[in-house]
This record gives structure tokens, sequence and C-alpha cells, in this order.
């Protein structure tokens, strides 16, 4: 009884009932092809997340000043200048994991032009800002680190504030504006860069120079930044390093001793970016046992035909044992039959389940990568589903009585 | 080993049925021996227990209590998988209802054991046309059961039976569904078989198909009513198979 013989007998039992064979790996194929399609979708929204988390500046760190402590309430972090020019310095220059660094003042303001007027938030930073938050321009240029030097009153615009201002598709670089009754050259316009995680619209801010800011916008301490330091780190790995390698040179030039609390609080985009991907594979995770469930209920469909078949073939089973089947002949038999009905079914659902999810890649535009592990999962489980629903109806079939099997009508 | 002068012997043989309470004995006692190339009919009424005794002998069974020694050999106490391969090497069945594989070609219906036996394919072949040959089917080779009439189909279940080389033969109502041209066919061939010095145990109710044989049992209520006796025991024989069987079962 070689395996070549008990899989001609199954395959030639499988092509005799032909409808049956079929509707029966459809159940598999439905299965394994949700489980495919439900793993891609959980990954390409994972992929989708990430792509966004990025476009929020990669790798990038924020430094907010500490918290006033005023009659034992303890404010939000912010409210109180902690962070220096020189902090901002030091960052910059004794951090190796760190790259780009640059003071963000902001405050909100009026801005004038073309006749029409839009409050909007007014940003003092220096060029390595738009390095840290990956924003492209679109038109015209960033204020160069001269222009920070000397003052110079020029601007690059946020996407709405243009729009607001001169309407959709104007070029406004070249063009004055007011900003708070001072006149600003417009430079350039960034890229736009759509809503924040909080649902704040990025580009409806504009940019100036941190000294023009503070000379014409808002006052404040010569030695304190009244805003946050952005942070770019070396890459993504290095963020968290940054964020340590940060807070120690800030402990240290903040005189903190050990088990004082921080006077600055630092943000790790991260952080957030790996509670969102814990959140969308927690999702994937639950797509994909929904996707199980169909597959079981593809393996009961192969029970049910496996007993049906046993109970069909009583009799040819008594005579097998009569003529000298062993147990596990009659057994290899059964599941030979039920492996190669899941089999088919689960390559099939793999193509399937390829083709679908490739097809909806292309058509919207999502990141679906074909994973070779998934498929290798989804089939060899397919297989252990034969085996696991096929079991039960091949044991019962071993354990007939042959006197009993062969009286069977 | 002991050498006994038996293929066949049953001692103190019960075999009892439970199904639920209700406890049916189906055999009572029973005692018998047959030697090697015996051809022996078992008769009697529905109920009598000529089946059970049937499906002890065949190896299909266990019995409840008692002995069954095969060619010497201590069966009543094998396993399922251990029976299965003394029925494979040493008895060949011939059913009243003939039991062929539908689907399955002649040629296919006669290889079936050979598989439970891994002959290699071409061995199979050639062993599996010699006896449908030496059954008068060498032009139904390649027919299907549903394509041969009553008799060639149990000619087949025949040439099934002995293409293992069995030393045994056991017939269950073997002309019970055949017409009495073709009943006298397959009686001829079952001769022919126990001339050869296979063992033929048949079992019927019809007095004519008994009278093939040249010992007739008749059981009633479980046990054996008469016995028409015994040739005598060739010994030479016994000894080839008890060789065999020690070759198997080690």
């Amino acid at each position: 009884m070689n395996i070549l013989h008990t899989s001609h007998i199954a395959l030639e039992t499988l092509l005799r009932n032909k409808v049956r064979s079929f509707l029966t790996l459809v159940g598999v194929t439905i299965g394994v092809f949700a489980v495919i399609a439900m793993v891609a979708a959980g990954d390409g929204a994972r992929a989708r997340v990430q792509q966004l988390f990025a476009s929020m500046g990669s790798n990038m760190l924020v430094v907010l000043p500490g918290a006033a402590v005023q009659g034992g309430v303890t404010e939000d972090f912010g409210t109180k200048a902690t962070l220096t020019w020189s902090d901002l310095k030091a960052i910059r220059n004794s951090v190796p994991s760190v790259r780009y660094a640059a003071a963000l003042l902001q405050t909100t303001g009026q801005t004038q032009a073309n006749g029409r007027n839009w409050a909007t938030s007014i940003n003092g930073t220096s060029p390595a800002y738009f390095d840290i938050r990956d924003w492209p321009i679109a038109k015209g240029a960033y204020f160069t680190q001269s222009d920070l030097m000397g003052r110079a009153k020029v601007v690059v615009l946020g996407e709405t504030v243009v729009k607001r201002l001169y309407g959709a598709g104007i070029d406004p670089v070249g063009q004055v504006i007011r900003i708070n009754n001072v006149s600003f050259q417009v430079v350039g316009v960034l890229a736009p860069k759509g809503q924040s995680p909080r649902g704040q619209d990025n580009d409806d801010a504009v940019f100036i120079p941190q000294t023009t800011f503070q000379s014409f916008i808002q006052g404040g301490l010569q030695e304190y930044i009244q805003g946050a330091i952005f942070i770019g780190a070396t890459s993504g790995d290095a963020t968290d390093r940054a964020e340590r390698q940060v807070t120690a040179l800030l402990r240290q030039r903040h005189h903190i001793r050990a088990g004082m609390e921080n006077d600055f609080s630092i943000r790790n985009l991260n952080d957030i970016a790996q509670t969102v991907t814990a959140a969308t594979r927690a999702l994937s995770l639950l797509l994909a046992a929904v996707a199980a469930i169909s597959l079981l209920v593809g393996g009961i469909g192969i029970m049910n035909i496996m007993l049906v078949s046993v109970t069909e073939r009583t009799r040819e089973i008594g005579l097998r044992m009569a003529v000298g089947a062993k147990t596990a002949q009659i057994l290899s038999q059964f599941l030979v039959e039920s492996v190669a009905l899941s089999l088919v079914g689960g390559i099939m659902g793999t193509v399937l389940g390829i083709v679908t999810t490739q097809l909806v890649a292309h058509r919207f535009g999502w990141p679906v990568p074909i994973r070779p592990d998934v498929i290798a999962v989804a089939v060899a489980f397919s297989a252990l589903v034969g085996v696991g629903f096929g079991l039960y109806p091949a044991r019962k079939a071993s354990m007939l009585d042959p006197i009993e099997a062969l009286r069977y009508e | 080993m002991e050498s006994s002068p038996y293929l066949i012997k049953l001692e103190q043989v019960s075999k009892v049925y439970r199904t639920g309470d209700i406890v049916v004995p189906a055999l009572r006692d029973v005692s018998i021996a047959i030697a090697q190339g015996e051809f022996v009919a078992i008769m009697g009424a529905s109920g009598s227990g000529k089946s059970t005794l049937m499906n002890l002998i065949g190896c299909l069974d266990r019995p409840t209590s008692g002995q069954y020694l095969l060619a010497g050999h201590l069966v009543s106490a094998l396993d399922r998988n251990a029976l299965a391969v003394i029925r494979n090497r040493f008895i060949g069945f011939v059913f009243q209802s003939f039991n062929l594989l539908p689907r399955a070609s002649a040629m296919e219906n006669v290889e079936l054991p050979m598989f439970y036996a891994d002959v290699p394919t071409a061995e199979r072949r050639r062993r599996a046309r010699e006896r449908l040959m030496q059954v008068g089917l060498e032009h139904r080779l390649e027919h299907r059961p549903n394509q041969l009439s009553g008799g060639q189909q149990q000619r087949v279940a025949i040439a099934r039976a002995i293409v293992m080389n069995p030393r045994i033969i056991l017939a269950d109502e073997p002309t019970g569904n055949l017409d009495s041209k073709s009943s006298v066919e397959i009686m001829d061939l079952l001769e022919r078989l126990s001339a050869s010095g296979i063992t033929v145990v048949l079992v019927t109710h019809e007095l004519d198909i008994a009278a093939y044989a040249s010992r007739r049992v008749v059981m009633k209520d479980g046990q054996v009513l008469s016995d028409t006796g015994r040739a005598n025991p060739i010994a030479s024989h016994n000894q080839k198979s008890s060789a065999r069987l020690e070759q198997v079962s080690s």
C-alpha cells in the first residue's frame, strides 16, 4: 500500500463526485482567501499609517519648556520659559544623534494682502525647521540663514493662507503681505501638508525668521526661547536615543539633581506612531481572526463531506479490511482525500487572494505587499485543516467493524 | 512450534453479542477441526451461528472465549492489524454479493489484496492477469463489474480471493445471487481449487450446493448439530503453512 495508490484512490473518489468536491473545496478557498486578503488589508493599513507619520516629520522630537508652578497649581508644559538659546546651540552641537535642531516661536496674528485679511498662526524659526518637519517648498524658496542674520522681513506661506488671501492657483511669490501691520515679502509657498493628528490644519500658518519674529512680532526675554525646540534625529531608530541624550544634556545644563523632575518635556512622535501602529496591528489581528473563522467553517464543510463519503463507502471499507487493509491504511486513504480537498482549496484561495489584493492595491494606490510568509502559512494551515477535520471521519472509517461494514446496505 | 495436524482448529469457542443489556449467544462451546485441503460445507438455518463461525474462521472477528488455532498458531489473541495481515496472506473471501469495487476494472479488483501486501506493480499485474485467466476471464480484464454478468463477477471475486495464494477460501453463500448455470460454474471452480490443495469452507443452506463438499457440518442454535466427519489430515501441507505463518507473525 503505497502513497501513490492511496492518492490514486483519493483523486478518483474526488473526481467521481465533481460538484460535491468542488463545493467543499470552495469553502476552504473562501477561508484562505479571507485570511490572505484580511492580512493584506491589515498590512496595507499599517503601511499607510506609517506613511502618514513619516509625512508629519521624520524622526521628530519636540522639547517644550517646563511647567510653571503657581500657588501650588502645576500649569501645563510650555507655560514658563526654561529653554535657552544656548540650550538649543548645545543640543545642535553636542548630541551625536541629533541632525537638526530649531526653535519655534509661535503666536497668532493678522495677515493682510490683496485687499483681504486672515488670522493665522505666525511662526518664527530657522530654515532647519523645514528639514525637521520634512516639509517641501512648492513655489519660491525657504528663507535663508542670512535672512536670519539680517532680521529680513521675508515670509514663507502655508497653502491655506495663500488660498485665503489670494485664492487658489495664484503664485504670491514676490508679493508683499502685512503681518500685524508689518510688511513682509513672500519668498516661498510650502507644499500642502494637510491636517495634523489633532485635526489642526498644518497649512494654516506663515513662517518668518525667528530673529525677525523677535524684533517685529513679539519681543521676549533675550536669553530664553519663548517657544519650543524641534529636533530631527539622525534616523528613525535614533529617535529614542536622541530623546535620552537630549534629556541628559538638558538636566545637566539646568542643574537638575537626580530624583528631581524635569523642567521641560519631550514629545516623541515615535511613541505616538508606535501606539497607532500597535492599534493597527490589533486591528489586523482581529481581521485575521475573523478570516480564520471562515477557514474553520470551510474545515467543517470538509469534515461533513468526509463523513458522508465514509458512510457511502462503508462496504468498500469492509472489503478492503477483509482483503488485508490495516487500520493505518484505511486512515491514510481518507486523510489523503481530505488533505487533497483542502490543499487544492488552499491553493485556489491563495491565487484568488493575491490577484484580488494586487487589483485593490493597484486601484486605490494602497501599498499591499505580497507576503510569502502569509501565503506559506495559509497553505500550510489549509492542509492542517484537511488533516484536522479529516482525522475524525478517517478514524471512524478505520475503526469500522469489518463484518458490519461488509453487511452495510 | 506445535505441529497440529489441522489447519483450522477451534476449541471450546463461544461468541456472545451484546446490544445494550441484551446478551445474544451466537456460538456456544463449538469445537471443530479442519485439515488442509478439506472441502467443508457449513449449513444451518439463519440464526444458527453459521455466519458467526465463518467470521471467526476468517479472522474477521475474535471469539468471546475459547481458542482458535490457525496452522497451529493462536490467532484468537491477535489484534486488528495482525488479523488483517493473516487475512491478507492466508484467507481468500468469496461473498454472496461479490463485493467488487464498482468503479474498478476486473484487473484492479484482483490487484486489490496485493496493494496491501506491497507487491510491486509489474508483479501485481502479471499475477492478476494470470488469476483472471485461471477463472476464464482473459477477455474481460478491463471490464467493470456492471459490464459483467453475475457469474463473471463472482469469478472475478474468486480470482481476487486466490491471488495471494491463500491456504483457505471462505465462501459465504457464493451462489446465492446466481442462476443455476452460473452456480454450477462457480462450484466447479471451487471444486478445482479444493483439488489443488486449498482448504475450502463454504456456507450455504442449499443442499445441492453443499453436495459439492466432502464434509458437511450442520449448525443449530450456536452449536454443531451434525458433522459428517473428516478426511485424513495431510501433515506435509500443514508444516508448510506453519512456516509461512511464523514469518508473518514474527
